[in-house]
């Protein structure tokens, strides 16, 4: 078992290499010179001669690229053209930020899902599954910006009880940090409650419906611990695996909200980031959005491994 | 009879959104310690009637009248928790596939003493001895650490004794057995049926036994109910319903169920032509690369023959290869080595590579036809798609072809504009193999084509096989588990062992008179009518084992 993680994990870096290139490649083909955008549109042919030499822009692509993976092995992510600031610096700041959005998000969420989902999945095409999945599937085909704008129509401007944006450079209490992220929460985690509800709920749908579950019920087995420990147990990988694609889904997610509602996160510091050319700063946003995604990708796949005792004692069959 | 242990009244079970009955006015009753036989086809109602000695009934169906009574308390009346404590304690129920019936998440040890412990009958330490005592009695390898493996890491027959040991962990006073050793080949059921037999003496359990082996049921059974369409047909003795039995639907079952016995087969008289097909040291198997050398070789060193308009059959248990040289031979798997000759003319090894011509003269039946046949297409779409492939015949031409092939597997020719969903098992059948003859082959090779058929079904497409060769000459690489089938229809005989044919032969000599002891074995493991089969065959597979040398069986 072991073994396969590790080779998971192998591949996951490997294609974070391969998207480390990307993200380089990508920010080369921008439209727009960085000397010309850090100086203005007056700049002297010989100051942005200097200046690109000063950046290192002189030298070819391929070792700009090289140089730039090295230092993002240290978690050196070069500076900021626009503040000359480390990027680094600017990046753990925006980046607490946006984990306490996701990580609430997340937090609020998936319980959620899980009640929603397996009350659904006990009593297939009842009142509370029907009502639930037609719920799910209004929300699941509101996009976010629409989503978070009506909240704040309704709760900040016409009902003044939540503010309009979220914009705090750091939480003062509680009860602060509730008020102002109880909108983005709540934008967010509709979206993938809505998903991973019904999700989860066809996956248990799905296994209470094997024979061995029949099995269970012709063994006197109460219907709690059918659910608990038979169907939980064969569901519990691929509703990882539905968990983890959904938290994924709020690294896209988080975007907009983020510039919905002002909010100081990672998101917002790449969208100003590409506003103001400020390539390193770009690079480095987008590079931590793919690795979290491919994280949270290899995450699914170990939990999809550990709750399939086929692949966990794959070892010992032979 | 005096005391009823189970007693079913009139029982009527109907489909709750057709009220189609599935079971209707149906009664019987089992005394303690007696097994009754409930034999009938797919689809008779039997595993529906076998469940409501559990209380049991499945999404969809409902009770429309009559009553199950378990020791006088009508289980249909009882409540939800009456009847939890009922199941798996009282009444446990062992069912056709252990593979799917056992959770692949959980040690088998926890399945097997599970309904111990929910019943709050034993504590853990004593049900897992208990578990030891029972794994030892239905002759489980290795008992001491059986129980903290995995579904996956045993193999069918011994999960389908661990579920027998499930079943009986509580002591119940009855076993429902589903179709338990069905899904088993030849030679492990044998030792499956002799450990459950032992096993329901040695606890006194009564035991309701269905299924549709009509040998299977009289080596196991006291008693036999006979259903069809979920009517009983008739009820007696196991001995009696098999020498004398009664009911015209019961003839009929007996007639189709033509049992081959030892030394019966007569020497074919059917005339063979030149050789059609020569496979001659064919080596492949499965892997990476399966040209150069395959991980897994399937198929060893094989030669074979079929002549022209002769049937060679290929018998051997799951995983002997079979399907995998009938693969070869059309050339979905490429063969590491070895040579494929057709009327002479050596086949390149894969399709690609081979001529359409080449295509049309070897055709493949998949057994399972609902996979085999797209259900989006209607049968003149399916078999017009090979005569417009092969024969390249106008679309008005195709239509009167298709109602000549639909006559010749004998189905009426308003069937042309039917979908499979629309079709019984065995006409599905019918238009699998009417697809290979649109191509107008010269060799078929049907892979297990009757395996999924009731037996009187699986007798007449048989029937059609045998008419197709003797009118169009036709041959067929036969391949099946089912020795009787074989002994039914084949000139020849190959057996497969782990990948090698082992023997060949005309089939009166390959049966009569076995030579490899793997053959022996096997032959010596089909199922007969007569009482006692069972404990005689026991014991000479025990002798034949013992002097096999080297020959492994499964269990």
């Amino acid at each position: 078992m072991l073994n396969l993680i590790g080779r998971r994990a192998l591949q996951g870096l490997l294609t974070l290499l391969v998207v480390s290139f990307l993200v380089f490649a990508g920010t080369e083909l921008l439209p727009g010179d960085v000397a010309q955008a850090v100086l203005g549109q007056h700049a002297t042919p010989e100051s942005l001669q200097e200046l690109r030499v000063q950046l290192g822009l002189d030298r070819p692509a391929p070792l700009r690229y090289l140089s730039w993976l090295a230092g993002v092995i240290h978690l050196d992510f070069g500076v900021s053209l626009a503040s000359q600031v480390p990027v680094r610096t600017l990046v753990a700041e925006r980046l607490g930020h946006t984990l306490i959005l996701a990580g609430l998000s997340a937090a609020v969420a998936v319980p959620i899902a899980f009640v929603i989902g397996l009350g659904a999945a006990t009593r297939p095409a009842g009142v509370f599954d029907r009502v639930s999945s037609i719920g799910a599937l209004c929300v699941s085909a509101l996009p976010e910006f629409f989503l978070g704008t009506l909240l704040v129509l309704i709760f900040a401007v016409n009902l003044r009880w939540l503010p309009a944006i979220a914009y705090v450079t750091e939480f003062r209490s509680f009860g602060q940090m509730v008020t102002s992220l109880a909108m983005p929460v709540a934008t967010l985690a509709a979206v993938i409650v809505s998903q991973m509800a019904r999700m989860i709920r066809a996956t248990v749908v799905n296994v209470l419906s094997l024979p061995y579950v029949e099995m269970a019920v012709l063994k006197g087995v109460s219907y709690r611990r059918i659910i608990l420990v038979h169907a939980l147990r064969n569901a519990v990988g691929p509703i990882a695996n539905v968990v983890a694609l959904n938290l994924a889904y709020l690294v896209s997610g988080i975007v907009i909200v983020e510039t919905v509602f002002v909010y100081p996160g990672l998101a917002r510091l790449l969208v100003d980031a590409v506003s103001s050319r400020d390539f390193p700063v770009i690079q480095a946003c987008v590079l931590i959005f793919c690795a979290v995604y491919i994280a949270l990708m290899l995450l699914a796949d170990i939990a999809a491994i550990i709750g399939n005792p086929r692949l966990r004692h794959q070892e010992m069959k032979k | 009879m005096n005391r009823r242990l189970l007693d079913i009244q009139n029982l009527t079970i109907e489909s709750v959104a057709t009220r189609k009955p599935v079971v209707s006015g149906v009664s019987l009753a089992i005394a303690p310690g007696e097994v009754l036989a409930i034999i009938g086809e797919s689809g008779s109602g039997k595993t529906t009637l076998g469940l409501t000695a559990l209380g049991h009934i499945r999404p969809g169906l409902q009770v429309a009248s009559g009553r199950v009574l378990l020791d006088g308390t009508d289980l249909l009346s009882m409540g939800p928790s009456a009847l939890r404590s009922m199941r798996g304690r009282r009444v446990a129920y062992v069912a056709q596939s252990a593979a799917a019936s056992f959770n692949p998440s959980l040690m088998i040890g926890e399945q097997v003493i599970e309904p111990a412990l929910v019943h709050g009958i034993m504590p853990a330490d004593k049900a897992r001895a208990r578990a030891l005592e029972l794994y030892h009695d239905l002759s489980m390898p290795d008992p001491a650490n059986i129980g903290t493996r995995y579904p996956h890491q045993v193999s069918g027959g011994q999960l389908q004794r661990l579920m027998a040991a499930m079943a009986m962990c509580c002591g119940p006073q009855l076993l429902v057995l589903d179709e338990p050793t069905t899904a088993l080949d030849v030679t492990t059921q044998i030792g499956v049926l002799e450990a459950f037999k032992r096993a329901i003496r040695q606890q006194g359990a009564a035991a309701l036994y269905i299924s549709h082996d009509l040998a299977v049921v009289s080596q196991i059974a006291d008693r036999v109910v006979v259903l069809h369409n979920g009517v009983t047909q008739e009820e007696g003795p196991s001995q009696a319903i098999i020498n004398a039995p009664k009911a015209p639907y019961t003839r009929t079952l007996l007639s189709a169920y033509k049992q081959w016995a030892p030394g019966t087969v007569a020497a074919p008289t059917a005339t063979v032509g030149s050789p059609l097909l020569t496979v001659s040291n064919i080596t492949a198997g499965y892997g990476q690369n399966p040209t150069r050398g395959p991980r897994v070789v399937a198929v060893k060193s094989v030669d074979l023959e079929v002549r022209r308009s002769s049937v060679v059959a290929i018998i051997g248990e799951s995983g002997s290869g079979k399907s995998s040289l009938a693969r070869v031979i059309a050339g979905l798997l490429p063969s590491a080595s070895g040579e494929i000759h057709l009327a002479g003319t050596r086949l390149p090894k894969t399709v690609e590579q081979r001529s359409k011509d080449q295509l049309r003269r070897i055709q493949i039946v998949f057994q399972s036809p609902d996979v085999a046949l797209n259900p989006a297409h209607t049968v003149e779409q399916i078999l017009g798609r090979s005569l417009a492939l092969f024969g390249g015949k106008r679309r008005r031409e195709r239509g009167a072809l298709v109602r000549d092939i639909l006559e010749m597997v004998q189905l009426p020719a308003d069937f042309a504009g039917r979908k499979p969903s629309e079709l019984s098992g065995g006409q599905k059948q019918r238009i699998n193999l009417a697809r290979a003859l649109a191509a107008q082959p010269e060799l078929i090779l049907c892979d297990e084509i009757t395996s999924a058929l009731d037996p009187v079904v699986a007798a007449s497409v048989i029937d059609l096989l045998r008419r197709l060769r003797a009118e169009r000459g036709l041959a067929f690489m036969f391949i099946t588990h089912d020795i009787s089938t074989a002994a039914s229809f084949a000139d020849e005989i190959a057996v497969m062992y782990r990948g090698e044919i082992v023997e060949r032969g005309p089939t009166d000599k390959v049966l009569n008179r076995p030579e490899h002891p793997y053959t022996k074995i096997l032959v010596d493991s089909v199922p007969q009518l007569e009482a006692g089969w069972l404990e005689a065959a026991a014991g000479r597979r025990e002798r034949l084992l013992a002097s096999a040398g080297g020959v492994i069986l499964a269990d």
